[in-house]
């Protein structure tokens, strides 16, 4: 298959919304999947109409955990800020930091230190492994392999005691703050992330046998929610998604970032982007995070500043302006729209999160055909977070 | 990318161009023309990628700026749009045959400011807001306070100890507060 590199817009595509179906007429049962349910990601639901086994349609409801984030931002200076960014996301709190500061040292005129943008790569790296740890053993509990969610759960909390000693906070780590990071590495850091690093190796050799080479897993995921290369800019689908059809498209090489321009790694890319496809990509690319990681730790600066000189923060005002930062976070394109009118509050923020587009119009397009007992694994291969979709 | 924007200017009359980082450029389009702006820089000026669409409310100009944020992966370049619309007939041109996503933007648009545009998909259905019944919400004049105060009432602060008395009589009191 050769290698699209923009879809251009098919006429053909035709983005109506389905007819309604007559539920009256005995034919159809409709049912609710979420927002408590295992099968879901995060707090949403799925309004799903059946015929027997299989979807005739899917309707995306979030909501359940909107907080008003957007809202919030607009009420309180740049600094506190800060302390609600990181909630955007829940199992990927780092990116917000980064953009909300990027975003404020781009419209502030801030220059960030060597080693912090070192640190803040490593940082980046390691929230990503942990992601797609979480999400390698979401995607095998979704299709009924628990020894894998167990043991990537597991192995996660390694890397979360990382963080703990890098930033003192295992979710929560509000350590890229504007103008920099917050603190150095500690005292034989390194030694442990290498250690931590060779068992992570090791460990996704045994997901791959025992995940991918597994029947059921092959069987169900296979054939399961094609995502075709016609759909991507249409729908506007990004990151693995979109790469494992083929997309040669990552932000880290198309328009680096932070120290990515002088990291050796390949954008890597799929050709049938199946669940499975996408699932094998995500475990690629876990195996490259350690690789940059690794990287990062041979060429970080140990000495230097890390935080730039900064403002009177608690009477910080912003020169006006408008920014779009973003940054390739495990999922694609995330993004911060920053406008400032000059004050202390910020105007507007805007979070581009790849779920919204992924959780909703992708979404309810590929669950339809499909049947019930797929729609779990299918909604976790789309690796969707609610929170950034109502942030 | 200087002989686009002047064909732009020429034909669609956009004003207010200015490059404010590298490879983002923010243009301003009158409401009547944007929608076949847009229309034109998808299909021909290869912007195949809508990154968000969303709005600014400038309640001291009776203003929503509209911002349509098109990305071109050939060129790595973004392109911003602004389109003001007037906020007490806040109306627009959808763009949901033009990505299959905007329906979902335009759907949280009319909910959290308010603003309507026609023949969206499902744009009465809620987004995030069920029986929503007060001013959208992201509005400038939406005051969270006095909304949560109102809906919800007073409530008392958990009650708390100063910590060092705290420590003193309750917790070591035979220590006289000295924990060491």
């Amino acid at each position: 298959m050769s290698r699209p590199t923009s879809t251009g817009h098919s006429a053909a595509l035709d983005f109506a919304q389905p007819e309604p179906v007559d539920l009256s007429s005995g034919k159809y049962v409709k049912l609710w999947q979420g927002p408590q349910h295992p099968g879901i990601t995060g707090n949403m639901s799925l309004e799903l109409v059946l015929n027997g086994d299989t979807v005739i349609e899917c309707k995306t409801h979030v909501g359940y955990l909107h907080r008003g984030f957007e809202k919030l931002m607009e009420r309180r200076n740049y600094i506190q800020n800060f302390t609600v960014v990181c909630r955007i996301a829940v199992p990927e709190p780092t990116f917000n930091e980064y953009l909300y500061s990027h975003a404020v040292e781009l419209l502030s005129g801030i220059e960030v230190p060597e080693r912090a943008i070192w640190l803040r790569t490593l940082n980046l790296e390691l929230m990503r492994m942990a992601s797609f740890l979480m999400w390698i053993g979401g995607q095998g509990g979704a299709f009924g392999q628990y020894t894998v969610a167990n043991w990537t759960l597991a192995y996660r909390d390694y890397v979360l005691d990382l963080f703990e000693e890098m930033t003192g906070a295992r979710i929560y780590h509000m350590y890229i703050v504007p103008g920099g990071v917050r603190a150095g590495l500690p005292e034989g850091f390194e030694g442990r992330a290498r250690s931590i690093m060779d068992g992570a190796e090791k460990l996704l050799d045994q997901v791959e046998r025992v995940m991918f080479n597994n029947v059921v897993f092959k069987a169900r995921s296979k054939g399961l929610g094609i995502i075709t290369p016609e759909m991507v800019d249409p729908y506007g689908i990004v990151g693995p998604n979109a790469r494992a059809c083929g997309f040669k498209r990552d932000l880290r090489k198309d328009e680096p970032y932070l120290a990515y321009d002088q990291l050796d790694f390949d954008i890597i890319t799929g050709t049938d982007s199946d669940a499975y496809e996408r699932a094998y990509l995500r475990l690629q690319e876990t195996r490259q995070c350690i690789s940059l990681i690794r990287q990062c730790l041979d060429r970080a600066p140990t000495d230097g500043a890390f935080q730039a000189d900064m403002p009177n923060v608690l009477h910080w005002k912003v020169p006006a302006g408008e920014t779009y930062v973003k940054a390739e976070c495990t999922r694609g394109e995330y993004g911060y729209y920053m406008v400032s009118d000059g004050s202390e509050y910020v105007r507007r923020v805007h979070v581009r999160g790849p779920s919204y587009t992924h959780g909703i119009a992708v979404m309810e397009h590929i669950a339809v055909g499909n049947n019930i007992a797929d729609i779990a694994g299918l909604m976790v291969s789309l690796h969707t977070y609610p929170p950034e979709i109502e942030r | 990318m200087n002989d686009m924007l002047e064909r732009l200017k020429r034909d669609f009359a956009i004003t207010d161009v200015s490059e404010r980082q590298p490879r983002m450029t923010t243009i301003k389009v009158a409401r009547e023309n944007a929608e076949r702006l847009i229309r034109e820089l998808r299909d021909r000026e290869a912007y195949t990628h809508l990154n968000f669409m969303t709005c600014i409310d400038y309640i001291e100009d009776g203003i929503f700026t509209l911002v349509y944020m098109l990305h071109n992966y050939e060129e790595k370049h973004s392109l911003s749009v602004h389109v003001d619309i007037d906020r007490d007939q806040a109306e627009m041109t959808s763009i949901h045959t033009l990505w299959a996503q905007a329906w979902t933007y335009q759907r949280e648009l009319r909910e959290m400011y308010g603003i309507n545009f026609p023949g969206s998909p499902r744009i009465e259905e809620d987004f995030c807001l069920e029986g929503w019944d007060q001013i959208p919400p992201m509005r400038r004049e939406f005051d969270t306070k006095k909304f949560s105060d109102e809906r919800f009432g007073h409530r008392e602060g958990r009650h708390s100890e100063e910590p060092r008395q705290h420590m003193k009589v309750t917790l070591y009191p035979n220590r006289g507060g000295d924990e060491k």
